[in-house]
C-alpha cells in the first residue's frame, strides 16, 4: 500500500511577538490508503495546527508533505485551494455548513468550485444526500435540521469530491453521544468502503474507532499505538 | 476567472441579496435616485440648450436689432416747451448705418403703431408694421398667399397690406383675405398677402423679434404718409406726443464671425449722433452667448451635483458590502476551506455590488426617463432626454458599483480561512 499522507519533518513557527514559538517540531509521520488514524493531543498540543497542515489550509514553515504523491507544502495559495477542492474532504465540529443554502446546495459546494456542471453536480449530491439518508430534506436549510443531520450534510459534502483523505475534527463534539455513535458508526462504514479518515479529537471513544493512534504532544508525535489490525 | 459558472454566480448573488431585503432595497434606492438625478439633470441642461438655440434661430444669429426706446425722463426734457417729445432711431442713423459699415448688406427699418384694423364690423386690435420690401427675407418668413409689398409699393406709397394670418383670420373668417380691403384708421388697405404662420418654438417667441406682435404690414412711406410720425397715446387726462421716425431696424450681415465687430461699428455710429441714449442695440448672438456661458455653469453644477448623489450611492453600496462581508466571515472561511480561490470570493461578492448597482441603474432609468416629462410638464421647463443620457447614466452606475465593489471583496478575500472558520 502507497503512503497517502507522508509529513516529512514538518516544523511550524509561529512569531509572537520577539520570541519564535514553535507549534510543530520536526513532526514526521505516514498515512497509508485507506487507514482510519486518530491524531489526539491536550490542547496546545499542535493538534490544530498540525489539523490545518494536514488539511492544506496552512503550509508548514519547513518540511514536506506529500499528499497522493505530490509535494504540496510549499503551492501558491491558489493551487492550495484547488488541492482542497479536489483531494480532501472536510467535517468539522460546528457542521460549517452554509445557512442560507440548502441541503443539496451545501453538498454542492466543492463541485461548484471545481467548476462541475449544475446538472452533474446535482445528480452527484442528490446521490450522497441518499448514502447519507437525507434524501427526504433535500431542500431543507441546515437551521431545519438536527444536529446530527447538519453532521451527516457535512459528511456527504465532505464525500462529494471524492477525497483523497477525509479530516474530521472533533467530528461528535457537538452532539450527544447516541447521535455522535451514529456518526462514527458512518465513519467506521466510510473506512470499509476503502476512505482513508483522519479524526482529530482529544476523545478517547472516538479514537477507539481507529485503527491508530498519533499522539501529539509539544509539537511532536510522540506515541504511535496500533489498536485495530 | 471571467464567465466562472456565469449563471450560477449571478443566482447566488440574487439570492444572497434576497435574504437581506429591505438592506438591499435601501441600498439600491441611493443608486436609483443617483442615476435619476443623472438622467434629468443631463435633460434639464439639454432642455435649455435648445431652448437658446431656437431662439437664436428665431433672432437670426446674423442680425443685429436696433430699437428704439424712450429715453429716462431728465429735468430738461420736462422744461422743453414742446410738447411732442423726439427721440428715437431716424431715418439718417439707418442711412448713415447702411452706407458706413461695409460689412452691413442690408437693414430692415420699420415703423410700427397700435391701431384697429377693420373689416365692415369686425375689428381687431393689433400693431401695424410699416416696412420694407426685403423684410421676409431677412426676417426669415415667408408668404403663404399672394405677394409681400414691392419696391414699386414703398415708391408710390400704395395703399397696400400684407395680413399675419391671425389677423386674416379674424377679419375674413369665411373668405379668402387676398384681394379685399381693411380699413386701418381711416384709409382702406388692399390687401395683397398673408404671411405663413410663425413657427413658435416650445421655449415662446422672443419679444425681441419685430414681428412678435405684429398683425399687419404697410409700405414704410405708406405709414409714414397716412399714420404720420407722431404718435398719440392718451394717458390720464393728458396727451403724450411723442414723433419717432422709426421704431426698429433690423441691421443683417452675410456671416456670424463678422456679427459682433458689426455691433460695434453699429454702437459706435449710433453714440456720435445721438445726445440721450435712446436707442438700444440688441445683439442675439451676444445673448446667446451669454446665455450658453450662464448655461455651461449651470451643467457644471447641475452634474456636480447629481455626481455627488451617484458617489453617495456608491458609499451607501459600499457600506452595506463591508458590513455583509464581517457577518459572512464564517461563510467565507467555509467556501475558501471547501477550496474556493481568492478570485472566486471576490467574483462572489463583486456580483453581489454590481447586481445592486445594476438593478438601481435600470430603475432608475426607467424612472429617470419620467422625471424630465414631469419637470416640462408642471415646471414649463423643456427638458429633452437625449439616447446617450441613460445609457452614460447606467454605465456609471455599473462602473460606480464595480469601484465601490472592489475594496470589500478584497477583504473578503484576502481573510485567512483558518481565522475565517473560527470566526462565530
Amino acid at each position: 500500500m502507497a503512503a497517502i499522507v507522508r509529513l516529512n519533518d514538518i516544523w511550524k513557527t509561529y512569531r509572537m511577538g520577539d520570541t519564535d514559538v514553535h507549534a510543530l517540531r520536526g513532526v514526521s509521520i505516514e498515512i497509508q490508503e485507506g487507514e482510519y488514524v486518530a491524531i489526539m493531543g491536550a490542547s496546545g498540543s499542535g493538534k490544530s495546527t498540525m489539523l490545518n497542515i494536514l488539511g492544506c489550509l496552512d503550509r508548514p514553515t519547513q518540511g514536506e508533505y506529500f499528499l497522493g504523491g505530490q509535494n504540496v507544502a510549499h503551492l501558491s495559495d491558489d493551487e492550495l485551494s484547488f488541492i482542497r477542492s479536489s483531494k480532501i474532504g472536510f467535517i468539522f465540529q460546528s457542521y460549517n455548513l452554509i445557512q442560507q443554502l440548502t441541503v443539496v446546495e451545501n453538498i454542492e459546494i466543492p463541485l461548484y468550485y471545481q467548476g462541475w456542471s449544475e446538472r452533474d453536480s446535482l445528480k452527484r449530491a442528490t446521490e450522497l444526500a441518499q448514502l447519507v439518508g437525507l434524501s427526504h430534506r433535500l431542500d431543507h436549510r441546515p437551521n431545519e435540521l438536527s444536529g446530527g443531520q447538519q453532521q451527516r450534510v457535512a459528511i456527504a459534502r465532505a464525500l462529494s469530491n471524492d477525497p483523497l483523505i477525509m479530516l474530521a475534527d472533533e467530528p461528535t463534539g457537538n452532539l450527544d453521544s447516541a447521535t455522535g455513535q451514529e456518526i462514527l458508526r458512518m465513519l467506521d462504514r466510510l473506512q470499509t468502503e476503502g476512505k482513508t479518515i483522519i479524526v482529530v479529537t482529544h476523545d478517547e471513544n472516538v479514537a477507539k474507532h481507529s485503527q491508530r493512534i498519533i499522539r501529539l504532544a509539544d509539537g511532536m508525535a510522540v506515541d504511535e499505538r496500533r489498536m485495530r489490525p | 476567472m471571467i464567465g466562472f459558472q456565469a449563471k450560477r454566480t449571478f443566482l447566488l448573488g440574487v439570492k444572497s441579496l434576497w435574504l437581506h431585503r429591505l438592506r438591499s432595497t435601501l441600498t439600491v434606492l441611493g443608486m436609483i435616485l443617483g442615476v435619476c438625478s443623472v438622467i434629468a439633470m443631463l435633460a434639464i441642461g439639454e432642455g435649455a440648450s435648445h431652448d437658446a438655440q431656437e431662439q437664436m434661430r428665431q433672432l437670426g444669429s446674423t442680425n443685429i436689432i436696433i430699437r428704439s426706446v424712450k429715453p429716462p425722463e431728465d429735468k430738461t426734457a420736462r422744461q422743453e416747451t414742446s410738447q411732442v417729445a423726439q427721440y428715437g432711431l431716424t431715418y439718417d442713423d439707418v442711412e448713415r448705418i447702411t452706407q458706413t459699415i461695409p460689412s452691413v448688406t442690408v437693414t430692415v427699418p420699420a415703423r410700427r403703431v397700435r391701431k384697429d384694423v377693420r373689416n365692415l364690423s369686425r375689428t381687431t386690435d393689433t400693431f401695424i408694421v410699416g416696412t420694407v420690401p426685403w423684410f421676409p427675407r431677412v426676417m426669415n418668413r415667408r408668404v403663404g398667399e399672394g405677394r409681400f409689398l414691392t419696391g414699386l409699393d414703398v415708391r408710390y406709397k400704395e395703399n397696400v397690406c400684407v395680413l399675419e394670418p391671425h389677423v386674416a383670420l379674424a377679419l375674413f373668417p369665411f373668405k379668402d383675405a387676398l384681394g379685399q380691403a381693411v380699413k386701418i384708421g381711416s384709409d382702406f388697405y388692399r390687401v395683397v398677402g398673408v404671411m405663413e404662420a410663425l413657427s413658435t418654438g416650445k421655449g415662446g417667441t422672443s419679444s425681441a423679434r419685430l414681428d412678435s406682435d405684429a398683425g399687419v404690414y404697410v409700405p414704410l412711406s405708406t405709414f409714414t404718409a397716412y399714420l404720420g410720425e407722431v404718435l398719440t397715446t392718451r394717458s390720464a387726462g393728458s396727451y403724450v406726443r411723442e414723433r419717432i421716425e422709426i421704431n426698429d431696424a433690423i441691421v443683417a450681415v452675410p456671416a456670424v464671425e463678422q456679427v459682433l465687430d458689426t455691433a460695434t461699428a453699429v454702437r459706435a455710429t449710433l453714440e456720435r449722433f445721438h445726445r440721450k441714449l435712446d436707442y438700444e442695440v440688441i445683439v442675439p448672438l451676444e445673448q446667446l452667448r451669454a446665455a450658453e456661458k450662464v448655461k455651461r455653469t449651470y451643467n457644471i453644477v447641475l452634474g456636480s451635483i447629481a455626481a455627488i448623489s451617484l458617489l453617495v450611492g456608491g458609499v451607501g453600496i459600499m457600506n452595506i458590502m463591508l458590513a455583509s462581508v464581517t457577518e459572512r466571515t464564517r461563510e467565507i472561511g467555509i467556501r475558501r476551506a471547501l477550496g474556493a480561490k481568492r478570485r472566486h470570493i471576490i467574483t462572489q461578492f463583486l456580483t453581489e455590488t454590481v447586481l445592486l448597482s445594476g438593478f438601481g441603474g435600470v430603475v432608475g432609468v426607467l424612472i429617470g426617463v419620467t422625471i424630465p416629462w414631469f419637470v416640462g410638464r408642471f415646471a414649463g421647463m423643456t427638458t429633452i432626454v437625449t439616447l446617450w443620457s441613460p445609457l452614460v447614466a447606467f454605465s456609471i452606475s455599473v462602473m460606480v458599483g464595480v469601484i465601490f465593489g472592489i475594496y470589500p471583496a478584497q477583504r473578503a478575500a484576502s481573510m485567512d480561512p483558518i481565522e475565517a472558520l473560527r470566526h462565530e
